[in-house]
C-alpha cells in the first residue's frame, strides 16, 4: 500500500514520484488531461521542492514540513456529522457547498448544482464529456510555467471544487469550499485543484477554508485555477484559520479579460506554515485586480505572502493592502511583485503593506517590488513596520478600557479597512469574531 | 526658429561623449592574464612588504573558488578575467615633489576635464589625489593635512608608512571573501586613496580624488581605505570621467570607511563614466563594494550621483554597529541608451537607536534599466531602530524600466520602519506649462529632472553640486522624444 510504509525514510520529494504509478492505477490514463498530468510529474522529478536558495523562498523553509511522513492517498471515506463541523460553515446564510474530506467529496455534507451554473467537483469535471470542451479550455492553462508546487499538484489532480458560472449569469448565494482533513490514520498530505470559470458578465462570491480536526500533520498543497471573463465580477475570500499542526501551500492563478473585476481577500489566523502564492494575469484593459489580506499570528507560526500582479495590457489597475499583527515568535514574509509590460501604458497599481511587531521575538520580512517597463504610469508601493500608538493606547486606557481590551481595538482599527470592503455580512461577523478570539479578548467590534 | 525637435533629437543620438579622448602617456602595463605570478609581480612593483603580499595571495585563492554573482538586474557579457590586464602606471619618475615634474601630457587631460590642479587648489581649496589609471601622481595640500595629523595619501604609500593602520583596518569592514569582485579587488588591487583623520580632529577641507580609466584593455582595481578616529569629521568627494572606448573596461573597486566612536563621514560620488555609446556598444563595467561600519554615536552618509558605465552594481552601505549611530544614503541614479544600473544601499542595524534614511531617485531614458535593490535589516537587539526609504523612479519612454528589490527585515517589536517608493513620468502639463513661458522641453525636462532630484543634489558638497547638476543634463540629453 503507498504511504502504509511507516518505517521509510524516502525524502517526501521521491516519495511523491514514485507513488505516481499507483496513483495511476486509481484514475483515467486514456484521458486527455493525463498527458498534463505526466508532463507536470517530470516537471517536479526535475525541480523538486523548493528550498531557501531559490529567492521566492529565500524567508520560509518547507524542511521541518517536508520531515514528516505523509500518508499521500487517504484510504477510506471519513464520514462527518454535520453538528460537529457546524461552526465552520456560515451562519444562517443560504450558500452552495462544496465539502471535501480528506480528499473525498462529502455528498452529504455538500449542496451543489447543475441548473445554469454548474458548481460541482473536478472528478467528473474531468471524467464526463459534457465538461470536456471546458476542461479543455481551461484546465492547467494558466500554470503551465507554475513552480515545483503547482506542478506538484497538476500531476496529482483529481479531486477539488469545479465552479462554471456561464454567460451573464449573477450567483445569487455564495460557495462555500471547505476542505477538510480528518488525518485519523496519520499525517496527511492533500493537493485538492480547483477549477473556476466566470463566462462573460457572471458575479460569483466563493468562500473557501482549509480545515484540519486532528492533531496530526497536515499538509496541504492546493492549486486553485480561476479565470474570469469579460465584464464578470469574482469576490473570493480565504480564510485561513486552521489548528497550529496543519501547514498550507496555496497557489492561486487568476487569468482576467478585459473589463472584468475580481477581488480576492485573505485572512490568515491559524496554521503552521501558511504560504499564498497569489497570480494575478491581466489579459485585457480596463481590468481592476484587487487582494487585500489581515494576518494576525502568534506562536511560531510563519504567514507567507507572494503576490504577483503581470500588468500585460494597458489602462489597467490593482490594488493591493495587506496587514500584518505579529506576537510571539511568529514571522511574517510579504513579497509582491508588480509587473507593467511596456504596452501597459496608464496602469494604476498600488501596494500597501502595514505590520505591526508584537513581540520581540516576532519577524518581519517584507520585499514590495515593482518591474516596471512603461512610463505612462501611476505606480507606488509602501511598506510600515511598526508598533501600536502608545498615546492611543494611553488614552484608552485612561478611559478605564483594560490594556487588553485596548490593544485589541486599536489592532482592529488597524485593520478595518481591509474587513470593510468585505460584502457578504455573516462572514463579516465571523471574521470579527476570530480576530477578538485571536487577540483574547470578549468584544464584538460592532462599534 | 527652424530648428525642429527632429533635428535637435539628431543632434543629441550622434553627440559623443564629451570626456571621450585618450591621453598619450606611455605606459608601463603587465601582460593580460591572472595567476599567482601576476598577483606577486603587482605586489614587487609596488614594493610592499611580505604581509601585504600573503593578503594578497590569500585573496587570490579564494576568488578562484568563487563565481560570479548572477542576482542582478543586469545582463553583461562575462569579463574574461585573462584578457585584463592588471596593472598599469603612468611611466616616468616614480615619485614627484612638485606639479612641475608631472607630464606636461597629463596635465593637459586634467584640463580637459576643467580639474586645473593649480586652479583648485587656489580657489577651492580642495586637496586632490589624482589617480590616472592607478598610480598617484600628484598629491596636493598634503603638508596643509599633516600639520593637523591628517594622513591623506595613496594606499600603497600607506601601506609603507602607516602599516599599523592599514594592517588593522583593511579588509575589516570589506571582508575578503565579501563578494566575487571584492575578492579579486583584494589580490589585485593597484592603488587607492588612504585617509586617516586623528582623534578630535576636523577635517578643514574637501578631500576628493579623481579616478580615470585611461590605458586601453586596462582594469581598474581601486582601494579606498577611509578611518575617522574618535569625534572626528571628514568629507570625501570622489568622481570620475573616463575616455571613450569600443571594448568594456571592467572597474571593481572596494571602498571601506570606519567611523569610529562620535566620528562623522561624509562620502560623495559623481560617477561619469563612459557610459557606452547610443548602441550600446562599450562602456565601463562598475562592479563596485563600498561599505562603512558606524561605531557609538558615529555617523556615514553617503551620497552618490551616477549617470555613466555601462553596468553599474554597487550597494554602498552602512553597518550601524554602535549604539546612536547613524546611516545615510542618497543617490541619483541615470541611465540612458542601453545603460544598466542595479544599485542601492543595505543599512544594518545592530546597535541600540540607530537610524537611518534612504533616498534614491532613479531615471530611466533610452533603452536603460534602472533598478533599486535595497537592504533594512533590523536586528532582535537592536532597540528603537528608526528607518525611513523612499525611492522614487522616472520614467522617460516606454523602453526603458524601473525596478525596485527592496528587502526589510524587522526582528525587533520597537523597530520603526517606513518605505515609500513611486514610479511615474514627466507630467505633460509640466511641460506644457514650461513650454508656454517660453523654455523649450529639453530645457523643461532637464528643469524638472533637477527638480525631481534636488533632495539628493542638496546633500552634495558645493563644489560637486554644480557639477552633477550639469552631468544630469549631459546624460540625459536627447532621452525625449
Amino acid at each position: 500500500m503507498i504511504g502504509s510504509n511507516k518505517k521509510t525514510t524516502m525524502p517526501l520529494a521521491d516519495k511523491l514520484v514514485s507513488s505516481f504509478l499507483a496513483f495511476e492505477l486509481d484514475i483515467d490514463i486514456q484521458s486527455p488531461v493525463h498527458n498534463i498530468r505526466t508532463d507536470a510529474i517530470k516537471k517536479f522529478e526535475k525541480l523538486g521542492f523548493p528550498h531557501r536558495k531559490l529567492e521566492a523562498w529565500k524567508y520560509t523553509s518547507l524542511n521541518k514540513l517536508l520531515k514528516e511522513d505523509y500518508t499521500l492517498f487517504s484510504k477510506k471515506k471519513n464520514v462527518l456529522d454535520f453538528k460537529n463541523v457546524k461552526d465552520f460553515f456560515l451562519d444562517n446564510t443560504e450558500s452552495y457547498k462544496l465539502i471535501f474530506v480528506d480528499g473525498f467529496f462529502d455528498s452529504f455534507l455538500s449542496q451543489t448544482s447543475h441548473e445554469k451554473v454548474d458548481v460541482c467537483i473536478m472528478s467528473a469535471a474531468l471524467s464526463k464529456a459534457k465538461y470536456t470542451s471546458i476542461i479543455k479550455k481551461y484546465f492547467n492553462k494558466s500554470i503551465e510555467k507554475g513552480d515545483s508546487l503547482s506542478q506538484l499538484n497538476t500531476a496529482f489532480s483529481k479531486e477539488g471544487a469545479y465552479i462554471h458560472v456561464p454567460k451573464n449569469i449573477i450567483l445569487e448565494k455564495p460557495i462555500e469550499i471547505i476542505h477538510f482533513a480528518t488525518g485519523n490514520e496519520s499525517a496527511l498530505m492533500l493537493q485538492p485543484r480547483n477549477l473556476i470559470v466566470l463566462e462573460e458578465g457572471a458575479q460569483a462570491e466563493i468562500i473557501e477554508s482549509h480545515q484540519s480536526l486532528t492533531d496530526n500533520p497536515i499538509f496541504t498543497n492546493s492549486v486553485s485555477e480561476i479565470f474570469v471573463s469579460k465584464n464578470a465580477h469574482l469576490d473570493y475570500y480565504k480564510i485561513q484559520n486552521d489548528r497550529l499542526s496543519s501547514s498550507l501551500i496555496d497557489n492561486t492563478y487568476i487569468s482576467q479579460e478585459r473589463d472584468s473585476n475580481s477581488k480576492i481577500h485573505t485572512f490568515s489566523f491559524g496554521g503552521k506554515l501558511t504560504r499564498n502564492n497569489l497570480n494575478y494575469y491581466q489579459k485585457g484593459s480596463y481590468i481592476n485586480s484587487t487582494m487585500k489580506g489581515i494576518t494576525i499570528i502568534d506562536d511560531k507560526q510563519l504567514v507567507d505572502h507572494h503576490t504577483l500582479v503581470d500588468h500585460a495590457n494597458p489602462n489597467c489597475e490593482s490594488h493591493q493592502d495587506y496587514k500584518g499583527i505579529y506576537s510571539g515568535s511568529s514571522t511574517g514574509v510579504f513579497n509582491g511583485k508588480i509587473v507593467v509590460d511596456k504596452i501597459a501604458q496608464k496602469t494604476n497599481a498600488f501596494q500597501k503593506n502595514n505590520n505591526i511587531l508584537l513581540n520581540d521575538k516576532s519577524t518581519i520580512n517584507s520585499k514590495p517590488q515593482l518591474e516596471i517597463f512603461a512610463d505612462d504610469v501611476k505606480c507606488s508601493h509602501g511598506c510600515t513596520i511598526g508598533q501600536l500608538d502608545q498615546d492611543a493606547l494611553f488614552y484608552l486606557r485612561a478611559r478605564g478600557i483594560p490594556k487588553k481590551e485596548a490593544e485589541a481595538l486599536l489592532t482592529y482599527a488597524f485593520a478595518n479597512n481591509v474587513l470593510e470592503s468585505v460584502n457578504i455580512p455573516a462572514l463579516k461577523s465571523k471574521i470579527k469574531k476570530i480576530i477578538a478570539n485571536k487577540l483574547g479578548v470578549e468584544i464584538g467590534f460592532d462599534l | 526658429m527652424a530648428y525642429t525637435e527632429e533635428e535637435l533629437k539628431k543632434e543629441l543620438e550622434t553627440k559623443e561623449y564629451e570626456y571621450g579622448f585618450v591621453t598619450d602617456i606611455e605606459s608601463d602595463t603587465f601582460p593580460v592574464g591572472l595567476n599567482e605570478g601576476i598577483v606577486k609581480a603587482i605586489s614587487k612593483r609596488k614594493e610592499e612588504p611580505e604581509w601585504m603580499t600573503d593578503w594578497r595571495l590569500k585573496a587570490f585563492k579564494s576568488w578562484q573558488e568563487m563565481e560570479e554573482p548572477k542576482w542582478a538586474n543586469v545582463k553583461y557579457p562575462k569579463p574574461d578575467f585573462q584578457k585584463i590586464s592588471y596593472y598599469s602606471a603612468p611611466k616616468g619618475k616614480d615619485k614627484y615633489n612638485s606639479l612641475d615634474e608631472v607630464d606636461p601630457e597629463l596635465l593637459k587631460t586634467f584640463e580637459k576635464l576643467g580639474i586645473s590642479i593649480n586652479e583648485q587648489k587656489k580657489l577651492t581649496g580642495v586637496a586632490i589625489d589624482i589617480v590616472v589609471d592607478s598610480v598617484s601622481v600628484a598629491t596636493t595640500f598634503k603638508e596643509t593635512l599633516s600639520k593637523k595629523g591628517i594622513i591623506f595619501c595613496s594606499i600603497s604609500e600607506a601601506i609603507k608608512n602607516h602599516p599599523d593602520l592599514v594592517k588593522k583596518y583593511i579588509g575589516s569592514v570589506v571582508p575578503q571573501k565579501d563578494n566575487f569582485y571584492a575578492t579579486l579587488n583584494s589580490a589585485v588591487f593597484s592603488d587607492g586613496s588612504f585617509c586617516y583623520i586623528p582623534k578630535g580632529v576636523r577635517c578643514p577641507m574637501e578631500l576628493s580624488t579623481y579616478f580615470r580609466i585611461n590605458q586601453a584593455g586596462t582594469g581598474q582595481f581601486e582601494r579606498t581605505l577611509v578611518i575617522a578616529d574618535k569625534d572626528s569629521y571628514v568629507s570625501y568627494l570622489e568622481g570620475c570621467t573616463a575616455p571613450s572606448r569600443d571594448e568594456n573596461q571592467l572597474h571593481a573597486a572596494v571602498v571601506e570607511l570606519v567611523a569610529l566612536d562620535g566620528a562623522e563621514i561624509k562620502y560623495s560620488t559623481v560617477q561619469n563614466w563612459f557610459p557606452g555609446n547610443k548602441n550600446g556598444k562599450g562602456g565601463v563595467f562598475n562592479f563596485v563594494t563600498k561599505r562603512g561600519i558606524c561605531h557609538t554615536n558615529s555617523k556615514i552618509s553617503w551620497t552618490q550621483v551616477e549617470t555613466g558605465s555601462a553596468v553599474t552594481w554597487k550597494y554602498p552601505s552602512c553597518i550601524l554597529k554602535g549604539d546612536n549611530s547613524i546611516g545615510e544614503f542618497y543617490s541619483i541614479a541615470v541611465t540612458n541608451n542601453y545603460q544598466q544600473a542595479d544599485t542601492g544601499t543595505k543599512m544594518i542595524h545592530i546597535g541600540k537607536n540607530t537610524k537611518s534614511t534612504i533616498l534614491s531617485k532613479g531615471i530611466s531614458a533610452g533603452k536603460s534599466q534602472n533598478s533599486y535593490r535595497g537592504l533594512v535589516q533590523i536586528n532582535a537587539k537592536a532597540e528603537n531602530a528608526r528607518n525611513f526609504s523612499q525611492c522614487d523612479s522616472l520614467l522617460m519612454g516606454n523602453k526603458c524600466g524601473a525596478h525596485t528589490f527592496p528587502y526589510i527585515e524587522v526582528k525587533n517589536k520597537t523597530a520603526i520602519v517606513e518605505h515609500e517608493a513611486s514610479t511615474s513620468k514627466i507630467g505633460e502639463d509640466q511641460i506644457f506649462y514650461c513650454n508656454q513661458r517660453g523654455i523649450d522641453t529639453e530645457q523643461a525636462i532637464a528643469l524638472i529632472v533637477n527638480g525631481f532630484s534636488k533632495e539628493v543634489l542638496n546633500k552634495l558638497p558645493m563644489e560637486f553640486a554644480v557639477e552633477a547638476q550639469k552631468l544630469l543634463e549631459i546624460s540625459l540629453e536627447g532621452s525625449v522624444g
